[in-house]
């Protein structure tokens, strides 16, 4: 018996499936299913042996699949998907649960930037912002308070694009290799960032299956949960995104949303930044990293930008990032499935199965979702033992 | 030259929610309201019913002087949707009684912007029914 709190659920099961800029004859439910039956064969297990489901189309798949009566919880998203379903089976609850997520179908209108980066709030809407200026204001308050510059968040993009220019399941395979120069020279979007620093939109789908610990002995090649945890300071693109907004006056603040959840995440596992081998970051600008980097610990606030510019966040470096090629190179459909594709690419590197950008050895692996912009950020640690 | 101008008519307008309207109705007055706690002050991110800071239930609404500082900004070619004219600078502002707000730099060209920017509040209609808070680089 084990006294850590996720020792008694294994991760034992992940698929992505293709990804592409557009999916004909798909909807988000549709490809979510692929995913979760690509997961469910990963691990060996058997559709009725699921007994619980996570995800925005949980009830739904519990329909198709054929599974009720069984649990459901249809809200969560990314990593809190992830750490709710091995909740439900740690507390008894289920057994197996799979989590799935898809996008398709959803960006039809070619004119305008995709639906979800366009929420229609009071404060926000009239003035033209979506996601990409979020962002970037708070990249600016980075700039202003450090001098990070353009050429250090376009070295972020130029990583990470070019590991999905490496990545035959990227949907922007082989379009690359990418220079900083290649990401200074692609039209300006919203300043700082240029288009080679945002997230791409495509669609695809993923999932993965948690099972409790007894049952994944006889799974082909489980993997475990180390620790993890999540940020929030309120809801996303409603309010100013302003990086000092302090609601706890001897706390973080906003721009170091999930510096608080990293330090949880590490304190669960008993590892440090340092123990960390591989980091598939959620990547949806190319400053976001840099903040990352910071808030959780692998660089001291202010140096993000030199860190990434020194190439640690390579192929080779110190701690490879989004290996992938994440939201920027290999998709991004919609909400929910790109966040959980960055477990799916830890499971891939600590089983050691990726076909390319492998990180040699790798034991420990950090996932994260969400930023600043968005005034969230989630965070969860992986590994090869069981905890 | 690209100077940065108010938005046309045209262009997706805020639904107002029932706490924000009397925000909505000021800007159609030309009036910049905020929204403070009426127990300790404290002003949020936004119309609240209970105070962050002191958890009272009493926020009352005042009139700012509409001059603020640029606190973030960003210069956006490429918008959400077509009907936007780009360039436009989409910012954070910090109002001299201490409270952020989003919004937009007009009056200026966007290689002016700077940290720190003094700024006086303009309004422009967005639809028939909405009017929207700009800021103007001023002198003063």
């Amino acid at each position: 018996m084990t006294s850590h709190p996720f020792g008694a659920v294994a991760l034992v099961g992940v698929h992505n499936t293709r990804q592409a800029r557009r999916l004909p004859g798909h909807d988000s439910t549709s490809i979510a299913l692929v995913g979760a039956l690509g997961a469910l064969a990963d691990a060996g297990i058997a559709p009725g042996q699921v007994d619980g489901v996570v995800g925005p189309a949980a009830a739904e798949i519990a329909l198709e699949l054929g599974l009720g009566p069984c649990t459901r919880r249809p809200s969560a998203l990314g990593i809190p998907a992830l750490l709710d379903a091995a909740a439900l089976i740690t507390t008894g609850q289920c057994d197996v649960v799979l989590v799935a997520a898809g996008g398709a179908g959803i960006h039809t209108d070619a004119s305008s930037t995709a639906p979800w980066t366009r929420p229609a709030n009071e404060l926000v809407v009239g003035y033209g912002l979506f996601t990409a200026a979020e962002f970037a204001l708070m990249a600016r308050r980075h700039m202003i308070t450090y001098g990070t510059t353009p050429e250090q968040m376009a070295a972020v993009a130029a990583t990470i694009r070019t590991n999905g220019h490496a990545n035959p399941a990227a949907v922007y395979y082989d379009r690359g290799p990418f220079t900083v120069d290649d990401i200074l020279a692609s039209r300006m979007v919203a300043d700082p960032f240029h288009l080679l620093d945002c997230a791409t939109t495509s669609e695809g789908g993923c999932a993965m299956v948690l099972a409790r610990a007894d049952r994944a002995a006889d799974t082909p090649a489980p993997l475990w949960i180390l620790g993890g945890a999540s940020d929030s300071f309120g809801p996303a693109y409603a309010v100013a995104p302003v990086w000092d907004f302090r609601p706890r006056p001897d706390d973080d603040p906003a721009g170091l949303v999930g510096a608080r959840a990293a330090r949880r995440a590490f304190a669960m596992a008993g590892l440090a930044p340092a123990d960390v081998d591989v980091a598939e970051l959620y990547d949806p600008f190319s400053f976001e990293i840099i903040r990352q980097l910071e808030a959780f610990g692998f660089c001291a606030p202010g140096e993000g930008g030199a860190f990434v510019e020194e190439g640690n966040i390579a192929q080779g470096g110190r701690l490879p990032v989004t290996t992938d090629g994440g939201t920027m190179s290999f998709s991004h459909p919609g909400i929910n499935a790109q966040q959980l594709q960055r477990v799916v690419r830890a499971a891939e590197q600590l089983r050691r199965a990726c076909p390319t950008n492998q990180v040699d050895g790798a034991e420990i692996a950090l996932c994260s979702n969400g930023g600043a912009g968005a005034l969230f950020c989630d965070v969860v640690l992986l590994g090869r033992e069981r905890p | 030259m690209s100077t940065l101008v108010p938005q046309p008519l045209g262009i997706p307008v805020p639904r107002p929610s029932l706490l924000a309207e009397p925000y909505w109705e000021g800007c159609r007055r030309h009036e910049l309201l905020y929204q403070r706690c009426g127990a300790c002050g404290h002003a949020g991110l936004r119309a609240f019913t209970v105070c962050g800071a002191c958890l009272a239930t009493e926020p009352v609404w005042e009139r700012s002087g509409g001059r603020a500082t640029l606190y973030s900004w960003t210069v956006v070619w490429r918008p959400p949707n077509p009907t936007f004219v780009v360039p436009y600078a989409p910012a954070v502002v910090r109002l001299h009684e201490g409270v952020w707000m989003i919004s937009a730099v007009v009056g200026c060209e966007p290689e002016e912007l700077r940290d720190g920017l003094a700024l006086a509040v303009e309004f422009h209609p967005a639809s028939d029914d909405v009017v929207l808070p700009y800021f103007s680089p001023t002198s003063s």
